[in-house]
């Protein structure tokens, strides 16, 4: 069974039509990319997979673990093994990193029925899951996001990542802002993520991240359709002849 | 005041038909209204010395020539002061058996804030199994104070046992004709702490602890006095975060600290009255005057102040700066929800050289609440090189909700440097829906971010309250988002 299927999948936003019909599976282990020019619909994708309010769906429908989605609120969704690393991770001022983390993860755990951690094992935890991700103590210590450089940013949001090990995460433009030393660190970090049970959908304007993250499929959305389908070499091309033919597709 | 007759008359049909204790009760309670009378049953009562009888007295008359401040961002309808009681014998509460008959949704309260089995029992009344040794607990502390002379008592026993000190600061820091309120309590006054620290003590241990085990029925015209001697420090805690509730509507209470040379005052307050039915009906009028006095050079007094309930809370804890080098803090979380109304905040008084203060407020509110912050930053004549740090954050939950900041600045003395910063800031909906990705739920997630707004309020308070107050913080905010 798929751990997503998206059938005709269409979403509006304040009354417009974002997503025109999507339809798209992905099994445990497979890491797709999403690939499309500004304004395509990527970002609406992967707020529609969270459950964010004000993007709505219109006709079709999202099924996640033979789930409908469309039962689950936001946090039911987080609880149920869906993760979305923010392009731009959100500040909250005087919630350490760590505070947050732990808060994070409990509520998951007890959404799950599962135990809350104690405060001990769950610092070893975190500090396990921290290094690999070059994130010291010292930064677990700061409200979190806030006066965080580019890098380190996108570092938390993978740590959280790795902590929470989500069924399906979503990666939403998670090399903007990242100068090439941070983008391996994080990829590498992404990339010790890989497993069969896991499925990773990495939407991304540029092809440059699936050198670090490569995908077993590639998809091209544009104007709210998947207008392409193909192996990783289809980044590549698309490097090449850039958007330009498929938004003429659209149109 | 409709309000109020209401409400005692309702709590008094109740328990004539519940509790069945009419009679003692009634032997008990001075008469109806407020007269020179009624200042004579009261004194007579406690059997106080002809001094305390006429300073009450004294008070009284001011009172009837004075009239209610009006100048609070707070509504209600008026006052009838001669329709209340303003005295009554402290009631046996009636004793419970169990937990289970305790009203569930208390219970569920107490869980949420984590406080003991015990300790629940003690709160909610229920008789307590001579096996816990809450009273050789109390005794141990009694004795750890007796050993290095800090007193600590009721104001009733303190002017029994040490009239000399009483007599020489009651009234010295919140003067008897200072405000409407004010006044009133000191004329009517019947419940309340002394603490005397002697010069070079430093309290053995927080005044809380025992306060929290000792908790007693909170006096509707408290008056609360700290004298902190030369080079001696104490922390004191007042109130509690498990919500009480009470049959007087109306609450006037003064609080006094004085610090001489090189002492310190911590006092922390925690306050979770009863804020009214949905309408905002039946809650507790909470008119306070708390001022702190650092008569000394280099003293310090620090206020911080966790307020949760009350339907209407007028409240400006403050400092007066008066020996050189001292220095006063003030750090305020105020959270309204509901109808709640707030009008809260500092006076700071430089009159000494070289003497600072630091206000940290923080409003959060909810629903259809209003809340002001209202501060004056004075800076006398001859006061030189003053330094003061203001900093006001309001943060509001939803948009049915108001935040105010009125600041007062005063200087007479231009090498003061004096700064003010404030903020008003939403939760904002990526702040809500980042933390709900990541599985914290709804009301956890505004509790978080509220916590995270208080923070350096927060750390001010003493740890084992910090936790508790971090929690208080969530479930004042409950049924504010959705």
């Amino acid at each position: 069974m798929d751990m997503l299927e998206i059938k005709n999948l269409h979403v509006s936003v304040d009354g417009k039509e974002i997503l025109k019909g999507i339809d798209l599976d992905i099994r445990a282990g497979e890491v797709h990319a999403i690939m499309g020019p500004n304004g395509s619909g990527k970002s609406t994708l992967s707020y529609v997979l969270s459950g964010r309010e004000g993007y709505e769906v219109t006709e079709g429908s999202i099924r996640f673990r033979g789930r409908d989605l469309a039962e689950l609120n936001v946090d039911e969704r987080a609880a149920a093994g869906i993760f979305l690393a923010f392009q731009y991770p959100i500040e909250i001022p005087g919630v350490t990193t760590m505070t947050f983390l732990k808060t994070a993860l409990n509520a998951q755990r007890k959404a799950r029925g599962e135990a809350e951690l104690d405060a001990v094992r769950f610092l070893k935890l975190v500090r396990e899951k921290a290094k690999p991700l070059n994130v010291p103590d010292e930064m677990l210590k700061r409200a979190l996001n806030v006066g965080f450089s580019g890098g380190e940013k996108k570092r938390a949001e993978i740590l959280q990542m790795a902590l929470l090990e989500p069924a399906l995460a979503v990666l939403d433009e998670t090399d903007s802002g990242l100068d090439i030393d941070a983008l391996k660190t994080v990829a590498a970090g992404v990339n010790a993520l890989r497993n069969p049970e896991r499925a990773m959908l990495v939407i991304t304007h540029y092809q440059r991240l699936l050198d670090y993250i490569v995908p077993d499929a590639v998809h091209v959305l544009s104007g709210g359709r998947i207008v392409k389908t193909g192996g990783k070499e289809l980044a590549h091309e698309l490097e090449k002849t850039g958007y330009a033919a498929y938004d003429a597709d659209a149109a | 005041m409709a309000a109020v007759r209401e409400t005692v008359k309702t709590v008094g049909e109740v328990e004539k038909y519940k509790y069945g204790f009419t009679t003692d009760i009634e032997s008990d309670k001075a008469p109806l209204g407020l007269t020179e009378e009624t200042v004579r049953f009261i004194s007579a009562k406690k059997s106080e010395p002809g001094w305390l009888l006429e300073w009450r007295l004294a008070a009284f008359r001011r009172w009837l020539t004075m009239e209610e401040p009006k100048w609070a961002k707070v509504s209600y309808p008026p006052i009838d002061f001669q329709d209340a009681y303003y005295y009554a014998a402290p009631k046996q509460s009636v004793k419970l058996n169990s937990l289970d008959e305790v009203d569930p949704k208390l219970l569920e309260t107490y869980k949420k804030l984590g406080i003991p089995l015990t300790e629940q029992k003690m709160l909610a009344g229920v008789a307590v199994d001579a096996v816990f040794d809450s009273v050789s607990v109390v005794t141990t502390f009694k004795e750890k104070l007796r050993e290095v002379g800090v007193i600590f008592c009721p104001m009733s026993e303190a002017v029994r046992d040490h009239p000399e000190l009483v007599q020489k600061y009651l009234g010295s820091v919140v003067p008897t004709s200072d405000n409407f309120y004010a006044t009133l309590n000191s004329a009517v006054f019947s419940e309340g702490s002394f603490v005397y620290i002697p010069e070079g003590v430093r309290c053995p241990m927080e005044l809380s602890t025992y306060f929290r085990i000792n908790e007693k029925q909170t006096g509707q015209f408290e008056r609360t006095l700290i004298i902190a001697e030369k080079g001696s420090y104490v922390s004191y805690l007042e109130g509690c975060t498990a919500p009480q509730r009470d049959e007087n509507q109306l609450h006037a209470a003064v609080v006094e600290l004085v610090t001489l040379d090189d002492a310190e005052i911590k006092y922390s307050t925690v306050q979770n009255w009863y804020p009214g039915d949905e309408d905002g009906k039946g809650g507790i009028y909470n008119f306070v005057t708390k001022r702190g006095d650092c008569r000394g050079a280099n003293s310090k007094i620090s206020w911080t102040q966790v307020e949760t309930g009350s339907a209407i809370t007028w409240k400006y804890p403050s400092c007066i700066l008066r020996g050189d080098n001292s220095r006063g803090e003030f750090y305020s979380i105020a959270i309204s929800n509901g109808r709640q109304q707030v009008d809260s905040g500092t006076k700071m008084i430089h009159l000494g050289r070289n003497t600072s203060s630091r206000i940290v407020s923080k409003g959060i509110s909810a629903g259809r609440s209003s809340n002001t912050y209202r501060g004056l930053v004075s800076v006398h004549r001859k006061a030189e090189n003053v330094r003061n740090f203001t900093q006001c954050d309001s943060l509001l939950i939803g948009d049915r909700c108001s935040a105010h900041t009125v600041p007062y600045i005063e200087t007479k003395n231009p090498s003061a440097v004096l700064e003010h910063e404030a903020t008003t800031s939403k939760i904002s909906d990526d702040q809500m829906f980042y933390c709900r990705q990541r599985g914290i739920g709804e009301e956890e997630a505004v509790a978080l971010i509220v916590n995270g707004f208080c923070r350096d309020v927060l750390q001010q308070l003493p740890m084992e309250f910090a936790v508790e107050a971090q929690k208080l913080v969530g479930i004042s905010l409950e049924g504010s988002v959705g």
